[in-house]
């Protein structure tokens, strides 16, 4: 079998799949990453837009619920129109997310009283279509609610995001439960790259694909987001991570 | 009265009739400190209080004043406002406490809105309006909440005139040694209305809940309104859906007439038991899209008992303004800004409005000021925060003092201790030097906060500062603190 008939194949085969998970296998369009290495770890070639994404922060404190809401607002930034961030607490720091490139004027926020109001206007959001993507800060999200929210991204066509956020330490992993999310990311902060001059550099962070439907979980090091949300391969620490190497399943199959 | 209006320390009576004698019907504080009371005969408060000031009561005046009232009250509180003759307000404030921050604040702002017009009112909520009516004229000072169920035990110290009853049936309780209301109740009904009808028992299950009371709405004439009475009850959300979407249909071509757009709408719904519910929205900016309108008020009608049936809807829109045309699309397709107005008013309808904004920069070094909210379609203007020196994604409510250990003056912390954690710093990157703010608080004149940004040995990155006075700051005193958090 030569290599395109082969391609044709798995991608035929991808469509069966989706057409079995209840999706419509039209909705492919993705918002890429713009790293062609984590870029071929996503079955869409990046993340598909009109569904439900987690990200989660690696650590036990707040550091990483900082890296996340980092991570999560450089993929907003990068979705075209407003976005909507829901939250329950208001300790975001907006001139961060202006630094991430999620420019003030875009985004408008959501204060609900608890995660069930909260929920709703996620979804709400979710159903609008009018948006560039959806943010949403829960702490709980149950089998039912993700499977709610990931068909409300696919009715409206828009980007979710929730961002899992451990607001004490005692607090269980958000990703011990299941849930009907396309991806789980975990966002970690890494020591930067020491510097000639005193100073400090360009974050990075474990940038980890912990599930990933009709994936395979990976590991990638990357450069933080710069001004534009766009996050780089970590340079010269690109080979370290075994995950990165192996796959690009079309190419070898 | 208005500018006429006698000065507040006046000895002021106004006047009326009963039969052939003039009386008081109603007597400023400064007059009442001298003795003179309601009811009084006139020539009477004359003989205590030479330099009383009369005018004559003017009923009829003081009904329309009272109804223009209960319309302002309409306009800012609730769609269910009734005027209660002589001196009361009646507002169902079901649901709508939630958008004036919970039922104390909505009191305590109604009464200093009232005082700063220059009325001196007292307000109290309860769960029956005969409590709230009960709690309102003897318990409320100014502001009395009755907590939900705690309506009897409430009211039962109070006297039994308290009861809105006619003052012969008080004198003839009194009479029989029954005081309070909690007296009325341990004895048996029957007698009580052998000897004073059934007015007593009513007024007691009103208070209960017992009997319902229903409240005729005031209605201002001008406003656009629209109803539907039905033959047969209906009570399914479905047919309420569907009548709302034809009522709205009729109201947006009212208001297209008058070229207005609406603010806010009042749905009301008389049930068969005579209760009225209603449901209240409002949008941000003015609108006549039939389509919008419909799914902001089917979107409440989970919130409406429909009881034993509906008969009757109404539809007002309480607030109108201009509403001018504006092109729907370009040319080019695709290239327009998405409308979220929709969804902002959807979401503001039902977590308040003040929980929906867009975060908006404000000139001020000081970070924790240089944010500020605003109406989430307020017109983008473009402009950000200076970025010159990173900023962390969270920022913690007040700063946290940390222990330090320092080794150079002007140098950042070599390690620091928060929340019990002790971390190295590995890099870090500072000073960011921040002023008080001493043109706007006097306190700060000296303030002068130095910013870093640290590395612990985990790439975890924190933004701490050291306080304190220039002088100390240039000698390297001053106390630390956490301040946010990058990732």
């Amino acid at each position: 079998m030569s290599a395109s008939a082969a391609r044709a194949a798995v991608a035929d085969l991808r469509d069966r799949i989706r057409r079995l998970d209840g999706r419509a296998p039209r909705d492919r369009a993705a918002l890429s990453f713009g790293v062609p290495e984590i870029d071929a770890r996503l079955p869409d070639g990046g993340l598909a837009l009109a569904s439900l994404h987690e990200v989660s922060g690696g650590g036990d404190d707040m550091t990483g619920a900082a890296a996340a809401t980092l991570f999560a607002a450089a993929v907003a930034a990068r979705t075209r129109g407003p976005v909507l961030w829901c939250l329950t607490r208001a300790d975001l720091f907006a001139p961060a997310l202006a630094q991430a490139g999620l420019a003030p004027g875009r985004v408008v926020y959501v204060e609900a009283d608890d995660e069930k109001s909260l929920l709703a206007c996620f979804e709400e959001g979710l159903r609008h279509g009018g948006l560039g993507a959806v943010v949403a800060e829960v702490a709980r999200l149950s089998m039912t609610a993700s499977r709610r929210l990931q068909l409300a991204a696919e009715a409206g066509g828009t980007l979710a995001l929730a961002l899992r956020l451990r607001r004490h330490r005692g607090q269980a992993d958000a990703y011990a439960e299941p849930s009907a999310a396309v991806t789980r990311w975990r966002v970690t902060a890494l020591p930067s790259a020491p510097l000639p001059v005193p100073g400090l550099g360009r974050a990075r962070w474990r940038l980890e694909l912990v599930r990933c439907r009709a994936g395979e979980a990976a590991e990638f090091e990357v450069e933080a987001a710069d001004a534009e949300g766009r996050i780089a391969l970590s340079s010269g620490l690109a080979d370290r991570s075994p995950a990165a190497r192996d796959g690009r399943l079309g190419a070898t199959a | 009265m208005g500018a006429s209006a006698p000065p507040p320390e006046t000895r002021l009576v106004l006047v009326g009739r009963d039969g052939a004698r003039r009386i008081v019907t109603a007597v400023s504080r400064p007059a009442e400190q001298a003795g003179v009371h309601i009811g009084m005969p006139l020539a009477k408060a004359h003989a205590l209080v030479p330099d009383l000031v009369t005018m004559n009561a003017a009923p009829a005046a003081d009904a329309a004043a009272l109804t223009r009232l209960a319309l302002w009250a309409l306009g800012h509180y609730a769609p269910i406002v009734a005027a209660d003759p002589p001196d009361g307000l009646v507002i169902d404030t079901t649901g709508t406490d939630r958008l004036h921050g919970g039922e104390e604040r909505l009191l305590t702002g109604l009464v200093n809105r009232l005082a700063a017009s220059g009325i001196t009112a007292r307000a109290a909520i309860a769960g029956t309006l005969g409590a709230a009516h009960a709690a309102a004229r003897f318990l409320a000072d100014p502001v009395r909440v009755v907590p939900p169920g705690g309506e009897a035990e409430t009211v039962a110290g109070l006297p039994v005139a308290a009861l809105r009853i006619d003052p012969a049936t008080a004198a003839g309780l009194r009479l029989l040694g029954l005081d309070s209301i909690g007296a009325l109740r341990a004895v048996p009904r029957a007698p009580l209305v052998l000897r004073f009808g059934t007015g007593l028992g009513l007024r007691l299950d009103q208070l209960d809940g017992i009997v319902a009371e229903p409240v005729e709405p005031v209605r201002d004439p001008e406003l656009v309104t629209v109803r539907r009475a039905f033959g047969e009850p209906i009570g399914a959300a479905e047919t309420i859906a569907r009548y709302a979407g034809l009522l709205v249909h009729d109201l947006c071509r009212g208001l297209e007439r008058h070229g207005l757009g609406a603010r806010r709408l009042d749905l009301l719904f008389s049930r068969v038991d005579s209760g009225l519910q209603a449901i209240r929205v409002g949008t941000a900016l003015p609108v006549r899209d039939e389509k919008r309108l419909t799914r902001l008020l089917c979107d409440r009608i989970e919130t409406v008992d429909p009881g034993f049936g509906i008969e009757a809807m109404d539809l007002t829109a309480t607030l109108a303004e201009p509403l001018c045309g504006r092109q729907m699309a370009g040319l080019i397709p695709g290239e327009e800004e998405a409308d979220i107005a929709g969804l902002v008013d959807l979401i503001a309808n039902r977590i308040g409005a003040r929980r929906l904004y867009r975060l908006a920069p404000v000139e001020s070094d000081v970070p924790e000021r240089s944010v500020h909210r605003v109406s989430p379609l307020a017109p983008d203007d473009g402009a950000g925060w200076p970025s010159r020196w990173p900023r962390p994604a969270r920022l913690l409510a007040r700063p946290e003092a940390i222990e330090v250990m320092a080794l150079l003056p002007d140098h950042p912390p070599a390690a620091f201790t928060w929340r019990g954690v002790r971390r190295m710093v590995k890099r870090a990157d500072g000073p960011e030097r921040v002023f008080g703010e001493w043109w706007k608080r006097d306190a700060e004149r000296a303030a002068v906060r130095d910013y870093f940004a640290v590395e612990d040995e985990a790439g975890k990155r924190f933004w701490v500062f050291r306080s304190g006075a220039e002088e100390a700051a240039a000698n390297g005193k001053g106390r630390w603190f956490l301040h946010g958090i990058f990732a």
